[in-house]
């Protein structure tokens, strides 16, 4: 299984910067899901970036919530999840990250054990729970989890059991994170720091936050773990820039999973222009700027 | 953050890092100023003058007659804006102001935390914005006009079953994105530390003025303090005055909606399972694979899959009992109220009462029972003529039948 350190030692030597796609496992179902991962992979994505949907996406604008609710209409759960991701590994060996809210971590496996009783705690009941789920998950293919809804001063309820399960850590970084905290963030994290562009919530935007290019700088000053980029991010032009500011990866969600909502009625049509869309971006990002 | 915000294995702030520079500043504010000698006096005057504070506690006569045992009323429904949430409200909002904040934001599910904290906005003079869900603006539309009128801007929210869960996530989503002028007036002993703190701080007036207002009117504690439950702002605020009388029975209300079996109820503590949302750990009405589930009830202020932290700490415990009341008896207790005593109370309070209704014949006549009526009924008024009509026309006795 290809680690974030052979993927992120590979474009260094190449000169690239990643191409991070990021979609919503089973939008808007299944197999067309499926066939957009697979689309966006043969388009030269580096690493993908997978949500699982939740009910309550507090850390997500309306267009990714919307695809949450696709997803889970047409039936996505974490068993689905699973096979899916296997699937993809299937057709190429490419590091996945998963991003994803708490409960979900929490509750894994317990409806199975407690059925719908009341007051079953998780810690009451066997195999279910963080550690099951990290080892469910990394055996499937996957190589982080990035748990939206916790802090990196609650991270110790996840990293121990993800590490001992053989996952690297990812966390996020936004601007307005204190000094003090980028250190202790980047002490905790293995795969790479997920860097947000800006104060919000996740969406396309027209232009791209100006903090980008300090924080970049900030937090090379401070590590040598890969800094990724995302939120916001929504033009081969945007994606250049991060490239550009020293970025070692791009993430772009929403304006991938608005292409999906236009589509609807065309699956296939989807899977056409995203993968368009990332060859353009992937270009974008082939050159680094040779002054770094 | 200074402290961890647990009540046991509860609470916690479970939020995205973009949000614990907030929380913080949020926790530093309300730790400087809540004893502060200048904001203390500032928030007891208005309390007093604005909001009509301390608010009477009255034996009620033939609600008691009725049950076969003494029934008190706190009567916050009496108090400005007609509910309890103006005591939180006021307590945010000039918390607000000694930060320097210019402009507040709330969720509301009812509409009467929308409400106090429009008032506050507009006495403070700062720019509010309210976000609603659809189901609730509909449902609750005389409340929306009063917070337009009061200057706010109420934003609907469209996400989920549009009401309380959904307008929380909306306000989030905002607040993420304005952290730094924006004030987020929590309404509810909920969502991420310090909330559950502050809103069980700004009312726990309600509790300490019962127990006083009671050894002066009974000669004695109560036997039992009883309070709806929703998030549990009101409940809290009024457990907090007998914490340490451990002879007083605790008593929260939930929401039982059409009935725990069938699924359509908002009873977390009654019947969900420990889970995470919104910010803290507690008690959550969820599916097997963790989704929150949508919830019911005839109440729009209770409507909601989660519960206070604290409020969860003390089930397990076992200081305080947690029970749930149907919309079908709550409907008759607001009628049963009213003409009884002439008071309407609000949906939200009318399951603690029913509660009360349930024990009667059952007590001691010699049993004192405080219900905290945490607002006035007029708001609900339209509701209850309908569920009425409807469920004639479900007998088969409509103009038809």
């Amino acid at each position: 299984m290809k680690s974030y350190q052979q993927a992120f030692a590979e474009m260094k030597n190449q000169n690239r910067t990643a191409l991070i796609p990021f979609f919503v496992i089973g939008d808007p179902d299944f197999d067309t899901s499926l066939a957009i991962v697979k689309a966006a992979v043969d388009a030269g994505a580096d690493i993908l970036e997978l949500g699982i949907p939740f009910s309550d996406p507090i850390a997500d604008g309306p267009t990714i919530q919307k695809a949450d609710i696709r997803a889970m209409r047409s039936g996505m759960n974490l068993p689905k999840a699973l096979e899916f991701i296997r699937k993809v590994k299937q057709h190429k060996d490419i590091p996945i990250g998963l991003l994803m809210y708490y409960n979900l971590i929490q509750q894994y496996g317990l409806g199975r054990v407690a059925g719908f009783q009341p007051a079953i705690r998780g810690r009451d009941a066997l195999d279910t729970g963080p550690g099951r789920f990290f080892k469910d998950f990394h055996e499937a293919g996957v190589n982080s989890v990035l748990v939206a809804d916790l802090s990196i001063d609650d991270a110790d309820e996840v990293t121990g059991p993800a590490r001992s399960a053989g996952l690297d850590t990812v966390f996020m970084v936004t601007p307005n994170t204190e000094p003090d905290r980028m250190k202790r963030i980047a002490a905790k994290t293995t795969g790479f720091i997920y860097t947000v562009s800006l104060l919000g919530v996740t969406g396309s935007r027209q232009a791209l936050s100006t903090a980008v290019e300090g924080l970049i700088r900030q937090l090379k000053s401070l590590t040598n773990v890969p800094i990724c980029v995302g939120f916001g991010v929504s033009t081969p032009e945007h994606a250049k820039s991060i490239a550009d500011a020293g970025a070692d990866g791009v993430i772009i969600g929403s304006r991938l999973v608005a292409m999906i909502e236009s589509n609807l009625n065309d699956p296939r049509a989807a899977s056409k222009e995203i993968a368009q869309f990332l060859g353009r971006v992937k270009a974008a990002l082939a050159h680094r700027r040779s002054d770094r | 953050m200074k402290h961890s915000g647990r009540f046991g294995e509860y609470g916690g702030y479970y939020v995205p890092e973009v949000l614990i520079p907030a929380l913080e500043e949020l926790e530093e504010a309300f730790d400087r100023f809540h004893e502060d000698k200048a904001f203390v006096a500032e928030l007891a005057q208005l309390y007093k003058d604005y909001a009509g504070r301390p608010s009477p506690l009255y034996h009620t006569r033939r609600f008691s007659e009725y049950v076969g045992f003494h029934v008190y009323l706190k009567r916050e429904d009496l108090l400005h804006g007609g509910a309890h949430k103006i005591n939180n409200s006021l307590g945010q909002g000039l918390l607000a102001k000694y930060m320097g904040k210019t402009k507040l934001i709330a969720e509301t599910g009812a509409g009467q935390h929308g409400l106090a904290t429009s008032m506050v906005g507009a006495l403070l003079g700062m720019k509010t914005k309210i976000f609603m869900g659809v189901t609730d603006i509909e449902r609750q539309s005389v409340n929306v006009h009063k917070m337009r009128l009061c200057g706010a801007e109420v934003v609907p929210v469209e996400g989920g079953t549009g009401t309380l869960k959904d307008a929380i996530n909306d306000a989030l989503r905002y607040w993420t994105a304005n952290v730094t002028d924006t004030f987020y007036l929590f309404g509810s002993a909920a969502g991420p530390h310090p909330y559950p703190t502050i809103v069980k701080h700004f009312q726990s007036c309600i509790g300490r003025e019962t127990r006083q207002q009671c050894l002066e009117q009974a000669g004695r504690l109560p036997d039992m303090v009883v309070a709806c439950v929703g998030g549990g702002s009101n409940a809290i605020g009024m457990f907090a005055g007998f914490l340490d009388d451990k002879g007083v029975r605790l008593i929260g209300v939930e929401a039982g909606g059409k009935g725990l079996k069938t699924g359509k109820h908002a009873a977390s503590l009654t019947a969900g399972r420990v889970g995470i949302l919104h910010g803290a750990r507690a008690y959550l009405l969820q599916d097997e694979n963790g989704q929150v589930l949508d919830t019911e009830s005839i109440s729009a202020g209770l409507d909601y899959a989660a519960v206070g932290p604290e409020h969860c700490y003390l089930k397990d415990t076992g200081r305080a009992e947690y029970v749930a009341a149907e919309d079908d008896e709550v409907l008759d207790t607001f009628e049963l109220l009213t003409k009884l005593e002439g008071i309407l109370p609000a949906l939200e309070s009318t399951h603690a009462l029913a509660y009360i209704v349930s024990q009667k014949g059952k007590l001691p006549p010699e049993t004192v029972a405080i219900v905290n009526l945490s607002g006035r009924g007029d708001k609900d008024v339209g509701i209850v003529e309908k569920a009425r009509s409807e469920s004639i026309a479900d007998c088969g006795f409509g103009p038809l039948g």
